[in-house]
């Protein structure tokens, strides 16, 4: 019995989500008495895949074919399962990001395993049982899953996890298995990435602002408190609509869903649909001019006061800070 | 209905509009779902099909779902991104996975000419662009499609189109929620006055710790 684990690479590199799914992996394995192996499919270093014994995988599959190097949603879901019945592994471990949402379920089904998609937490096995919490109801509960089959498949819930290094001695091993030419009839036209800004879903600290900054022409200053925080920016979604922001921005329960490590919520009243995409978050602060504003009852820490004079106060504070 | 569902059901009219092709809808659930199934209906499907028992997990959906299809001739399978309450997001890629065919799950855009399928999805940073000849399933996000309201003549002839229930095919059960909880109280706000905001800099620092 092995434990595996599942971990994404964007341009020859594995990112901080994947290596919260290894550490999340490796204390599953702990607890089950059995060891870690890890699966990467693409091009990847030698190195960087030798990283991935930092956080407790004393083994490393390295699918490094042709035919795979780019992100097919089937054909990889066929090598993860693949992967599985290779190293007998009855627990698979993946980060429940934009592409594992797509392939969790999929080898759940060629396992007949059940998921948990987007787990907040380690499984609870006493009484024999194996259960898991992920949220519900758009982040306002926690919905406790029991799965019942032999094999299980866990989708980890990005910055849910902490990244913990365990120092394992790690081997790499090749593996190519057989992929049938269906597994490829979704073909991939175009991917469209961002180089130069935080990727919202990826960041651990996020600013984001709502109707309170009045259009867009005032959005300077949250970009710039970004900058220096090495954050990336989001919106709500009436500036969303508005098309004050670009829609990738908008955080809610019709956008997207985030949990940064620190959230700050300038002129947004905290609407249970933007709650719903923020909930999980660490830290989350807010500023708004209305005392009576919703998100205070969220907040962590908060002041009231106008937007365009507390916010560049930030600003300055920060560059003292930094500087 | 579920606004993902509304969503994914509008576009799959408009795809079909004009004679171009027809839509059916499939609903796993008991008797109490007919009234919505009617409502898609009257949206404008051309009929509708129960399959007879409660949806109680993603597996066992998508293995109702696929068995279905399986019988009966689709070209294409649209859905919901994800379930208001579980928020699964499950179901499509498990349906693409049982029949075989090609799942993209959260689309925000999809063009069809007749033969080839373009979707778009989302990525950390960015999307997607996919192309599909030939069968395939995606579960809708916003974006896809405006939720179209029936109107009266829908709303009168759903009343005569086809809703067929026919009984489930059994399959084990893999997963089951235990139980709900409600994440504890978060605690009250910190006020930072706004004479002094850089005082907050301060306590995300060394309070906090988040920067």
């Amino acid at each position: 019995m092995s434990v595996l684990v599942y971990i994404e690479q964007v341009e020859g590199k594995f990112k901080k989500s994947g290596f919260e799914a290894v550490s999340y992996a490796k204390a599953i394995a702990i607890a089950q008495g059995t060891s870690l192996t890890a699966i990467s499919i693409g091009q990847v270093d030698e190195q960087e895949l030798k990283e991935l014994g930092k956080y407790g995988a004393s083994k490393v599959l390295n699918v490094n074919t042709d035919q795979l190097k780019s992100f097919v949603n089937q054909a990889y879901a066929s090598v993860i399962s693949e992967a599985v019945n290779k190293e007998n592994a009855d627990i698979l471990v993946l980060s429940n990001s934009f592409s594992g949402r797509g392939l969790a379920p999929r080898i759940a089904v060629k396992l007949q395993a059940g998921l948990i998609d987007g787990a907040v937490d380690l499984p609870q096995t006493e009484g024999g049982q194996f259960s898991v919490k992920k949220t519900a109801f758009s982040g306002k509960a926690f919905a406790v899953t029991e799965l019942t089959s032999a094999k299980k498949v866990i989708a980890l819930m990005p910055n849910a996890f902490g990244v913990k290094e365990v120092n394992e001695e790690v081997t790499v091993e090749s593996f190519s298995p057989e992929v049938k030419a269906t597994d490829f009839s979704a073909i991939v036209k175009e991917i469209v990435r961002a180089t130069d800004k935080v990727s919202l879903p990826d960041a651990e600290i996020v600013v984001s602002a709502g109707r309170g900054l009045k259009g867009p022409e005032n959005w300077g200053m949250i970009e710039e408190l970004a900058t220096l925080l090495g954050a990336a920016t989001a919106c709500s979604k009436p500036v969303s609509d508005a098309d004050w922001r670009p829609h990738s921005e908008h955080v809610g329960q019709t956008g997207i869903s985030i949990s940064p490590n620190l959230y700050i919520a300038v002129g947004i009243s905290g609407a249970i649909q933007h709650l719903a995409g923020i909930s999980s978050s660490k830290v989350i602060v807010v500023i708004n001019k209305d005392p009576e504003a919703p998100f205070f009852k969220v907040a962590d820490y908060g002041i009231v006061g106008d937007a365009f004079e507390v916010v560049p106060q930030l600003i300055e504070a920060l560059k003292v800070h930094k500087g | 209905m579920n606004p993902y569902d509304e969503i994914a059901l509008s576009k799959a009219i408009e795809l079909c509009e004009g004679g171009k092709g027809t839509v059916t809808v499939l609903n796993v659930g008991e008797s109490a779902t007919e009234p919505t199934i009617r409502k898609a209906l009257a949206i404008g499907a051309d009929d509708a099909v129960r399959i007879n028992a409660a949806p109680r997990d993603a597996y066992f959906t998508a293995f109702q779902i696929a068995e279905y299809v399986k019988n009966n001739d689709f070209d294409m399978i649209l859905c919901g991104r994800e379930s208001i309450d579980y928020n699964g997001a499950q179901v499509a890629a498990m349906v693409g996975e049982f029949l075989d065919i090609p799942s993209v799950s959260i689309i925000k855009k999809l063009d069809y000419d007749g033969t080839t399928a373009t979707l778009e999805r989302e990525i950390e940073g960015g999307k997607e662009v996919v192309s599909i000849t030939g069968k395939f399933i995606a579960s809708c996000a916003e974006g896809v499609a405006e939720a179209k309201i029936p109107n009266m003549r829908g709303i009168m002839s759903a009343r005569t189109k086809a809703l067929v229930a026919i009984e489930p095919v059994a399959i084990e059960e893999v997963a089951k929620v235990v139980k709900f909880d409600t994440p504890a109280p978060r605690g009250t706000v910190k006020l930072v006055p706004s004479e002094d905001a850089k005082k907050l800099i301060d306590l995300l620092h060394a309070e906090a710790k988040v920067i």
